[in-house]
């Protein structure tokens, strides 16, 4: 049986699919980018084919995608992370939709007609505001590990306003709130209220809303701020954070339905 | 991606030798008792020309800064002296270099710009060049004039051609007395026809673009637009655009595009990005995606332009570019240029410190997508300071727009 890989080298996080020849996810692997896409995209394809009981030789395809995707030397194609996105999202609600997916680096909007053609995106511009690089400075200047920002995001009961467009001057207004002695958690809470704000202006939506990404994998109290902004329904999709592999996965099963493909 | 090869043109070896020999006429200038004025692109540099002054445009050396990479480390030094970083990177670049006494021109064996008697501004591209020539004004101690356009021009109607021309008239007696010499009626007429001349050889050279596929791209139409520009009124333009345009005609009839195996045809809406012009054409020879025109390059066809009637018809010239023209008048404009270059998709270069050539800012792209059904992108970037520029987000934006034009 034939299987298809996709690898999504991201600024922060590398997510790697494997998938049947029925579209169906057969093994995961998520590690940190880290300095070395190459070895990286190397360890996550080991990991998963280790953990499916699969061998190379059974991959008949590959696609690469994210920042690292031209580092990728076994992957057969390559697909920007706007395309992977889409094609996964897609895959499991096969609407009209709009896709908002924050990553470490980087936020997109992504339109799809209802036959899973895009038909615009954005991509946030040359700044940290609204991605989870923010997140991460706000979690450093806070002294706390990322992983926690959710839960105390949950307890907040009065959210702090963060004014500020920009990521450092945000920093500095949370030194402003700690020292007039604002609860930590509704920092948290105003911090996640600045990145929903920075992805509202970015686009409008329209048809259902889905998000993916590792920062809505991890926080779904961020997730709650976006349907409240948006004021509609947010659809997360299984493994968020590995849909852009999945969506190269498929690239990958639908480049080789198509014809063979030389890697 | 294997990297892809760029087609050059056997006429590019000219343009070295045509814009050397007039920058080093810029050179000579004082030694041979010649006057220099410096003008805007977009100015009355007919008149200077008839009036015997060698002409040298900061504009055209503000783009070799940017694209010479030297622009982004000149510009904090313009910063420094009271020029924000969010003003005309043209004008904070090339005052920095001023600055640091560092030209690019320093490479063709100049000390640099050649010293101005006088500097003449037209504000229809923009207030900036204003104060970019009367920082040299005080600088050099010397006198500056303006033609002062509106700008959202609808119609060109006989009271905006009165307004704008007797401004260019009466710069005469003030430059008169600079230039040393009246001006001749007969050389006005001469420069203006050569003005004339230029311009439609410069809009047949752009038109061959609408061949698919298209002989030459942007990122040619950046480099050859040089003496459209700088050398528009001067005899030996003729003879290179002649040999351009007949080369062009060759490639159509042999079928040879700009971009081996041209799939989808892009309009550039906007600036340059000067210092990424190579990786950029470069990253559109890989994707088969040609930027068949722009409004740019565009922006130096001067139809209007009338030996007859030289002050009234430089007026009317001089008013009908896109960037002082209405929004409504720019939409006309991106539409009969998508329809005659047959585009695919339409990207708008939102240039940080370029308001007036960033016409994604008020809704311009969503209202022409609606009327055209054409995709667009907008690309965050600047005309000179690559600090506002993100390599990786430009490249996966144009990327993945082109992944949208290939769909289905």
């Amino acid at each position: 049986m034939p299987y298809f890989c996709g690898i999504d080298i991201g600024a922060s996080a590398a997510k790697l699919m494997i998938v049947d020849h029925q579209r169906q996810p057969v093994a995961k692997a998520v590690r940190r980018s880290g300095i070395d896409y190459a070895a990286t995209a190397r360890r996550c394809l080991d990991e998963a084919l280790q953990a499916a009981g699969l061998t190379e030789s059974q991959i008949e395809s590959s696609t690469s995608t994210g920042y690292g995707r031209d580092n990728v030397a076994w992957a057969c194609g390559r697909m920007t992370e706007i395309a992977c996105h889409g094609k996964g999202a897609f895959h499991f609600y096969r609407r009209a939709m709009t896709v908002i997916d924050i990553g470490a680096q980087d936020s997109k909007v992504i339109h799809l007609d209802d036959h899973g053609f895009r038909t615009s995106f954005r991509m946030n511009r040359k700044c940290a505001a609204g991605t989870g690089a923010f997140l991460e400075e706000i979690a450093y200047r806070l002294d706390l590990p990322l992983s926690d920002l959710n839960g105390l995001a949950e307890r907040s009961t009065k959210e702090s306003s963060l004014g500020s467009f920009c990521t450092v001057f945000a920093a500095t207004e949370i030194l402003e709130k700690i020292r007039s002695g604002e609860k930590i958690e509704d920092i948290v809470k105003g911090a996640f209220r600045s990145v929903v704000k920075r992805v509202l202006e970015m686009d409008t939506i329209d048809g259902m809303l889905v998000m993916t990404g590792g920062v809505a994998a991890y926080n779904p109290a961020l997730v709650r701020l976006i349907e409240e902004s948006f004021g509609a329904a947010v659809c997360v999709p299984p493994d968020p954070q590995l849909i852009g592999a999945l969506g190269a996965a498929l690239f990958a099963l639908e480049a080789a339905e198509k014809g063979p493909t030389q890697c | 991606m294997p990297p892809t090869e760029r087609k050059d043109f056997e006429t590019t070896k000219k343009l070295r030798e045509v814009m050397g020999n007039y920058f080093a006429d810029l050179g000579r200038g004082a030694a041979e008792g010649k006057k220099t004025a410096w003008c805007t692109s977009v100015g009355p540099a007919e008149l200077l020309w008839a009036l015997g002054f060698n002409v040298y445009f900061p504009e055209n050396h503000a783009a070799m800064l940017g694209a010479s990479r030297m622009a982004t480390d000149l510009i904090p030094l313009a910063n420094a002296r009271g020029f924000s970083p969010d003003i005309c990177s043209y004008l904070t670049s090339d005052v920095g270099a001023y600055l640091k006494g560092e030209s690019p021109l320093q490479k063709m064996k100049l000390s640099g710009p050649p010293k101005p008697d006088v500097l003449v501004f037209n504000t229809n591209q923009c207030r900036d060049v204003k104060d970019w020539f009367q920082f040299y004004g005080r600088e050099f101690g010397v006198p500056c004039f303006g033609v002062h356009t509106p700008r959202s021009i609808g119609p060109i109607d006989d009271a905006l051609v009165d307004y704008v021309g007797s401004q260019i008239e009466n710069l005469v007696p003030l430059l008169e007395p600079i230039a040393g010499q009246k001006l001749d009626p007969a050389c006005l007429r001469e420069v203006i026809g050569i003005s004339k001349q230029t311009t439609i050889l410069w809009k047949a050279v752009l038109e061959t673009a609408a061949n698919a596929p298209s002989p030459l791209s942007f990122f040619d139409c950046t480099v050859q637009m040089g003496p459209a520009v700088v050398m528009r009124g001067l005899k030996e333009t003729l003879a290179y655009y002649e040999a351009l345009l007949a080369e062009l005609k060759q490639r159509v009839a042999a079928g040879v595009g700009a971009v081996k195996g041209e799939r989808h045809r892009i309009y550039w809406e906007g600036m340059p990005i000067w210092g990424k012009l190579s990786s950029l054409g470069g990253q559109f020879l890989q994707l088969k995606t040609c930027v068949v025109a722009s409004t740019y390059c565009n922006s130096w066809i001067f139809e209007a332009l009338d030996p007859a009637d030289p002050f009234r018809s430089m007026a009317r010239a001089y008013s009908s570019i896109f960037i002082c023209r209405a929004d409504d008048r720019k939409e006309a404009y991106i539409e009969q240029m998508v329809d005659r270059f047959k585009v695919d998709g339409i990207l708008y270069h939102d240039s940080k410190t370029c308001p007036n050539n960033s016409n994604n800012r008020y809704g311009l792209p969503q209202r022409m997508q609606k009327k055209l059904g054409k995709p667009y992108l907008v690309v965050n970037g600047d005309l000179n300071d690559l600090r506002l520029y993100s390599e990786e987000q430009t490249r996966t934006n144009i990327e993945a727009f082109v992944e949208q034009l290939s769909q289905g």
